[in-house]
């Protein structure tokens, strides 16, 4: 099983050494990227266009440093002992320089104790647990997208206004729902204490009982939701709802709604005046250079995932090329605090916890013809949704 | 009052819908013997025909239930296809092996839904009609609720009339208690067979099609609709369409009643029923007891191992202990999963196999060995061969404690016993997250700095693992082997001899719990970390294929099958982004040329030469 590259591989790595170094010279610098394809497609498929786009960006002004990108992409199936396995051989056989990649929280987390183990950078695009940097942070993984914690804050200031002080929550039955509810209800309570929560529902992921929990926070007589729904499990919610009249007369606020991925399936059920977080695709000043090219090469908006895939590679390269090098320790430094641009404006890897500050956009949902899009949103940058530095390092230990 | 009534009617709606997957998979079951793991592909496939049809259709209601029927006849079509290419040769193979086919199938379909649909979550938009609601004491129903509520009780009416006022009805039934008399009788059973399946596969399109006002047609249909239809057929009793009818009421119920209770039980409910049920119940609700359930068939005596075969395993440990000499870090992490999969599977094939109790669990005592180590090593400082040892252990009780209720039973309704507590394990690692870490697991559980490089945790592995599995082999041809094959084979002379069957078969079950807890606790190790994926339903699954894809009946079987599917899985997910499609198809041809595994194959032909 693979012996002869096995044998190749060791007698390179022992005899070979001038070769490396060489090879370091003028050889493309590899990256090892690993993402649920197959398990996550709603994302992760116009995550890698994203990514392939900005690839091909980098490599036609010259690449970074004189030497070229290239992605070493893998399917980890969904399962975070297939990540780590194909992390490996990233590793050891394909000899990246760095690792990249993740959709599901738990996948990103065993990518990130993985490279702390062998030593490398990891750049986690988007699983969005706070344990990432927090409580689990590794100083050799940095991550771009707004975590949780981050994404509920980014909306608090908003939600804060709504008039409704009885609420509902529901959110999928695993780590990500239950964490953003966590914090929805924390710092929500912060700011209003007199707010009560008086139902909690927690369907299965992808296997949601739509009219049974429709139904069931309807009982509770909420003047307030708090959804972390997506995917699947939203349409069947959303069009319960609707027929049932759960939104009717109550404050809506839920979480990654207005990211294409999860709108365009409502369709005309889209339902209007809900506070969210997303991407109101065309309609972003700074995105339209990056929205054409991707719209010309796809024939298709770019989705979230795309500016996600598209961004995690920019901000790489950026990486590489001020650390001169690929050498991790030499990475680390350069990405604390890095600078890059991102087709939603321009963010940094905090030094703190290595978080980006890349952020996202707050808006209402709106219905345009029989489509759903967001209006009067905002951008908010990913560095004024954060806890102080101090309770961070505390997280952190 | 008003509250509890909708509620009610909710729980209806939601008992049809599953009534439509569950009867298609009841019918399927009953006549064919075959447990079809792809009814749940067949149903996403309803959903996507039905969306590429009623997208080009008019809105209005008749135009609508035009295209359902359509959508119906295209699936049933899609079934007899993969009946008489696939299924139909597989009659004559132990009973399990059909699921083996079955589940290329949900591979294939997968990717190829992929291709064809693409990845997005497609609807239908809702013309008014679809949007209406009735006003039910202050509350509002939708009346495409009030629509399935009355689908589910015509469905089972019109099969109930089928089966029971047509010929064609009293020729299946009479195919399903006696296949050979009907055939002497002139009967083609070959078309009987091939209307049933294509009958089973319009109700799961049925099902899709229908599906479709109240949500989308998206890739994760498949899997979320199957285990929960094969609960209501084995709580109503296999083979039971009016069995399958009051399951799923009861399910439907529960579950709108459960979610306002208690909320977050909505991962274990349906399988806490299911295993109170079967304890009370063991043939389900309306489940003929005595029916012919066995599931791995009657097998030829096992003859002890002749002297070429040995030396055949010698030479196989010898090239897996110079592996390390040759073999790269990655390829080395490849050959320590080998490893401990073959331990897993062969663990399996001992109560399924000899112990004739097929497990569709398994991962269950995987999970349990591999939270044992994981928790001790890293809440409470044990070192890891404390923790090694801990996790068959931990898995060993509580294979016994649980076999208890499990060596009662028998066939598909012990498998799916197995599966409910596997389930409950699974959703305690998933949401006890203060103890488990949910599903974001628990990392960090390197082996000590003696035992890390790559060669070391593969020797490591290797020993635990090989020398577990040969100790299991050892087992089965000691006194107890061939006590617990007597068990299997001929329970009431058995019994007779002196024999105690369940504490035979208790004492099988513990001892090979114990053996899947090493390979979990083993695994914790390898990996640095344990999810709630380790117990989690397709993990089951690969033992099963694994030990299916070798043979049941052969002693060879698991590591045979345990190296085949390690090697395809490893190899063909770096290999192609369409993994799934060229592993699902492998896995079909694998079906197709060896009926009986691959090492089953190999060993009829030395038999014969």
């Amino acid at each position: 099983m693979l012996t002869r590259r096995g044998l190749f591989g060791t007698a390179a790595a022992g005899l070979a050494a001038p070769a490396i170094v060489r090879a370091e010279g003028n050889g493309p610098i590899r990256i090892g990227e690993v993402n649920s394809y197959t398990a996550a497609p709603a994302f992760t498929v116009p995550y890698r266009n994203g990514w392939q786009v900005a690839v091909d960006e980098i490599n036609a002004s010259g690449g970074v440093a004189g030497r070229k990108i290239e992605v070493l992409s893998r399917d980890d199936a969904g399962q975070p002992q297939t990540a780590t396995q194909l992390a490996g051989e990233l590793l050891n056989d394909a000899k990246v320089d760095l690792l990249a990649g993740g959709f599901l929280s738990n996948v990103g987390l065993a990518m990130s104790d993985f490279a702390a183990r062998s030593n490398k950078l990891y750049v986690a695009g988007e699983p969005l647990t706070d344990a990432l940097v927090w409580e689990r942070g590794n100083p050799t993984c940095f991550r771009l997208r707004p975590s949780t914690y981050m994404q509920v804050a980014m909306m608090l200031p908003a939600a804060a206004t709504l008039k409704a002080t009885r609420w509902a929550t529901v959110a999928p039955n695993y780590e990500y729902g239950q964490s953003a509810v966590k914090w929805f209800k924390t710092l929500l309570k912060a700011r209003r204490p007199e707010v009560e929560f008086v139902a909690d529902q927690l369907p299965a992921l992808g296997k949601i009982d739509a009219g049974a929990t429709v139904q069931a926070l309807a009982g509770a007589k909420p003047d307030g939701i708090f959804n972390v729904l997506f995917g699947p499990d939203l349409t069947n919610f959303v069009r319960q709802g609707n027929t049932r009249g759960l939104f009717e007369g109550r404050d809506v606020v839920s979480v990654l709604t207005g990211e294409p991925e999860y709108l365009l399936p409502l369709g005309d059920e889209t339902p209007e005046g809900w506070l969210v977080t997303g991407y109101p695709v065309g309609q972003v000043p700074a995105a339209r250079v990056f929205e054409a090219a991707y719209q010309d090469r796809f024939k298709q908006a770019p989705r979230m995932g795309s500016v996600v895939g598209y961004t995690l590679l920019h901000s790489i390269a950026a990486g590489i090329a001020r650390a001169g090098s690929t050498d991790t320790g030499k990475l680390i430094t350069a990405f604390e605090g890095l600078p890059f641009d991102s087709p939603f404006g321009p963010a940094i890897y905090r030094a703190v916890d290595h978080q980006g500050t890349f952020g996202t956009f707050v808006g209402r949902t709106a219905l345009k013809g029989s489509e759903g899009t967001m209006t009067d949103w905002q951008y908010v940058d990913g560095k004024d949704a954060q806890p102080s530095d101090a309770e961070v390092r505390a997280l952190r230990r | 009052m008003g509250f509890l009534l909708v509620h009610a009617l909710t729980g209806l709606a939601g008992a049809s819908s599953l009534f439509l997957v569950a009867s298609g998979l009841t019918v399927i079951f009953g006549v064919t013997r075959i447990v079809n793991f792809a009814h749940g592909s067949l149903t996403m496939l309803g959903a996507y025909v039905g969306w590429t049809v009623l997208t080009r259709l008019p809105r209005d209601p008749a135009w609508f239930a035009l295209g359902v029927a359509g959508t119906a006849a295209a699936l049933a079509a899609l079934g007899a296809l993969l009946e008489m290419g696939l299924l139909r040769r597989l009659y004559r193979s132990p009973e399990l092996f059909q699921l083996l086919a079955t589940f290329g199938v949900v591979l294939i379909v997968q990717d190829a839904a992929l291709a064809t649909w693409g990845p997005d979550d497609l609807t239908i938009s809702r013309p008014p009609w679809l949007r209406a609601y009735v006003r039910i004491a202050d509350e509002r129903f939708p009346v495409y609720d009030l629509v399935l509520i009355a689908i589910g009780p015509a469905v089972l009416a019109c099969l109930w009339l089928l089966f029971n006022r047509t010929r064609w009805g009293r020729l299946v039934r009479a195919a399903t208690w006696d296949r050979e008399m009907v055939g002497a009788l002139g009967v083609d059973q070959r078309v009987l067979f091939t209307s049933v399946f294509a009958l089973g596969a319009g109700l799961a399109g049925l099902a899709g099609a229908l599906g479709l006002p109240a949500g989308s047609a998206n890739l994760g249909i498949d899997l979320s609709v199957i285990t929960e239809a094969f609960v209501v057929v084995v709580i109503g009793g296999l083979g039971s369409i009016t069995g399958a009818y009051l399951a799923s009421l009861l399910i439907g119920l529960l579950q709108a009643f459960g979610v306002v209770l208690i909320p977050k039980a909505t991962l274990v409910l349906v399988f806490v029923v299911m295993a109170a049920v079967l304890v009370l119940r063991p043939n389900g609700l309306l489940g003929r007891g005595g029916a012919p359930t066995a599931l791995a068939g009657t097998a030829t005596p096992v003859r002890p191992p002749t002297r070429g075969m040995l030396l055949g395993w010698g030479l196989l440990l010898l090239a897996a202990l110079a592996a390390p000499l040759v073999a790269g870090p990655y390829a080395l992490s490849i050959l320590t999963e080998a490893a401990v999969a073959v331990l897993f599977a062969a663990s399996l094939h001992f109560v399924m196999g000899p112990g004739g109790m097929a497990s569709f669990g398994h991962a269950a005592w995987f999970g349990i060995g591999a939270y044992a180590a994981g928790l001790s090593a890293q809440g409470l400082g044990v070192p890891m061969p404390g923790a090694l040892l801990l996790a068959p252990l931990a898995a060993g009780v509580a294979a016994v404690l649980f076999g208890a209720f499990v060596v009662r039973l028998s066939g598909v309704y012990l498998a799916m016993l197995t599966l409910a507590f596997a389930q409950i394990v699974w959703a305690a690692a998933f949401q006890w997250v203060s103890v488990t870490g949910g599903d974001n697991g628990i990392l960090g559980i390197w082996p000590p700095a003696w035992a890390s490089g790559p060669a070391v945790v593969y020797l490591l592995a290797l020993t635990l693992c090989a020398g577990g599995a040969a100790v299991l082999q050892r087992v089965l041809y000691s006194p107890f082997g061939y006590a617990l094959r007597a068990s299997r084979d001929s329970p009431l002379r058995a019994e007779a001899i002196g024999l105690d069957t369940r504490r035979i078969r208790l004492a099988a079950f513990a001892v090979a719990g114990a053996a899947a807890g090493l390979a979990g606790g083993v695994f914790t190790f390898v990996k640095g970390s344990v999810f709630p994926g380790f117990v989690s339903i397709p993990h089951s699954m690969d033992a099963l294929v694994m030990v299916l894809l070798g043979g049941v009946q052969t002693m060879a079987g698991p590591v045979v099958g345990a190296l085949a599917y390690t090697g395809l899985y490893d190899g063909l997910l770096r290999a192609t982004a369409y993994w799934r499609l060229v592993l699902g198809a492998a896995i079909v041809l694998l079906v197709l040329a060896f009926p009986e595994g691959i090492a089953g194959a190999v060993q009829r032909r030395l038999r014969r030469a």
